[in-house]
């Protein structure tokens, strides 16, 4: 019989703040965090100048020994799993036992240190002028590098840096991880930092939102009629993956359960979408929870807010689960946290389950062409919601979807 | 440069690299062992100095050298003087 997985812990930095409190709050008050980015416009060739970032974020709150290695990513990324780590009641020597390992992926490392190393070796390609720190800022392990030697973690390490599905692939490994027997808990997630580059990505393909540049509370509208492309945001979650055995030894609080994933890639197409891998991801996901589509009671959709993304995430989901079950995006809350996004997401959607409550799309006022078949949450409502299906993908074809649950004893 | 306008530039710059408190640069103090400085600080000192003090150091023996404050306002002013 498969191991049952827990989560027993679960931090969180977002464009709502820190912690993972004020993460819930602001979702569940329908605060918007869109601004227009000072200075955007100026920047030749970007024509989306919208995102959402961190308020408030003090680094200096961490010693400047462990700082200086540190970009916003893994700054957002320590203070995520301190507050993880802290839920989940972690003493420091099971910290230190080699027990506890972590994965936590990032679309890149940190964009603002690539800016801070070219800056110097550029353009006399002159090195001498390049901090200690900055390589370890812009290592793509950057995340969980910084996080173990905060932490003083011992146990396997890793860094799944898969764009959008970054960190739930991370989930996806640390239940592997747990369910080979090498680890018994793994703090899992990831990061991501707003910076003009990242947008400009997006921008290059055009699937930034440019439209809504001054009405930025407007966009991103996932699945909407009048929705013109995702929008960056930053932030940071962890979450506690513990073995039952592990959280019921422990007399561990317990969230709720990871009762299943899959990931698979379409092999076909590096930025389109397939609606035909995605349905197949999450019917794997299904298979793995051992459970029906008829089970779940609500989808957290990826939607970004794209053209195609969205008409396929929608024709994949009507294709196995018709127009039965609820479903939203929380893009159009913090918009698109690329890496952080698969665990945020997963964050909001254990207090979802928590609270029995279900949170609409947020600017989403009519669906657009190819996405109206689904069941579409167009108002937050008090919903029983038992278990949930979540679906994040990432350029590159990758597909990622995972089942979360009440835990049931 | 005078010596004491070095001081005061080199306390600066110690200051905002590794924020130190001013009341921790005794002359005598050890980089290592009084204001736990370690081989990475050790790197950026350097390229600190190099940008206040607006010169490239190639010699390597004489940074190793460094072990007190005291030590680098003497390396500053051989640089400088």
């Amino acid at each position: 019989m498969k191991q049952r997985i827990v989560v027993t812990g679960m931090g969180a930095v977002s464009p709502y703040g820190v912690g993972v409190q004020t993460l819930m709050q602001g979702v569940y008050s329908q605060k918007k965090t869109v601004k227009r980015m000072d200075g955007w416009d100026g920047i030749e060739g970007l024509t989306s100048y919208v995102a959402a970032t961190v308020p408030d974020l003090d680094p200096r709150q961490l010693p400047r020994k462990i700082r200086r290695t540190m970009g916003p990513m893994a700054i957002m990324a320590t203070l995520a799993a301190f507050e993880a780590v802290k839920k989940a009641g972690l003493s420091k020597d099971v910290i230190e036992s080699g027990r506890i390992g972590a994965v936590v992926g990032s679309t890149t490392g940190s964009p603002h240190a690539y800016l801070d190393f070219y800056k110097e070796y550029m353009p006399d390609y002159d090195l001498s002028g390049i901090k200690s720190g900055n390589f370890f800022q812009l290592m793509s392990h950057t995340c969980v590098s910084n996080i173990a030697l905060a932490l003083g973690i011992k146990g396997s390490t890793w860094a799944t840096c898969s764009a959008c599905a970054s960190s739930s692939q991370a989930i996806g490994l640390g239940l592997i991880l747990i369910q080979s027997g090498r680890q018994d808990i793994v703090l899992c997630g990831g990061a991501d930092e707003v910076h003009p580059t990242v947008t400009a990505v997006f921008n290059g393909v055009k699937a930034a939102s440019s439209s809504f540049n001054d009405q930025p509370e407007m966009t991103p509208r996932p699945f909407d009629k009048q929705r013109d492309g995702m929008v960056c945001g930053e932030g940071a979650g962890i979450i506690v993956l513990e073995s039952l055995e592990s959280a019921l030894l422990r007399g561990a609080d317990i969230y709720g359960e990871i009762m299943g994933f899959a990931s698979i890639t379409d092999g076909r197409h590096i930025a389109d979408p397939d609606f035909c891998v995605m349905s197949q991801c999450m019917t794997l996901a299904l298979k793995d929870a051992g459970i029906n589509p008829s089970d779940i009671d609500y989808i957290n959709a990826h939607a970004t807010a794209t053209e195609k993304g969205d008409i396929a995430e929608a024709r994949a989901i009507y294709d196995i689960f018709n127009n039965s079950i609820p479903v939203s995006s929380l893009k159009g809350h913090i918009g698109h946290t690329l890496g952080a996004s698969g665990v945020i997401e997963t964050i909001a959607c254990f207090n979802m389950l928590r609270d029995n409550r279900g949170i609409a799309t947020m600017n989403l006022s009519e669906p657009g062409d190819g996405c109206e078949q689904i069941f579409h949450l167009m108002h937050d409502r008090d919903m029983v919601i038992n278990k949930i299906l979540k679906n994040n993908f990432a350029f590159g074809g990758i597909n990622t979807s995972l089942v979360i649950g009440d835990y049931i004893k | 440069m005078t010596k004491q306008e070095i001081i005061e530039k080199v306390n600066s710059v110690l200051c905002e690299e590794f924020e130190l408190e001013p009341d921790q640069l005794n002359p005598s103090a050890s980089l290592r062992d009084d204001l736990e400085l370690d081989s990475l600080d050790g790197v950026d000192l350097v390229v600190a100095l190099e940008k206040a003090f607006d010169f490239k150091s190639r010699d390597e023996e004489a940074v190793k050298s460094i072990k007190t404050v005291d030590d680098i306002y003497g390396f500053i002013n051989k640089i400088l003087n």
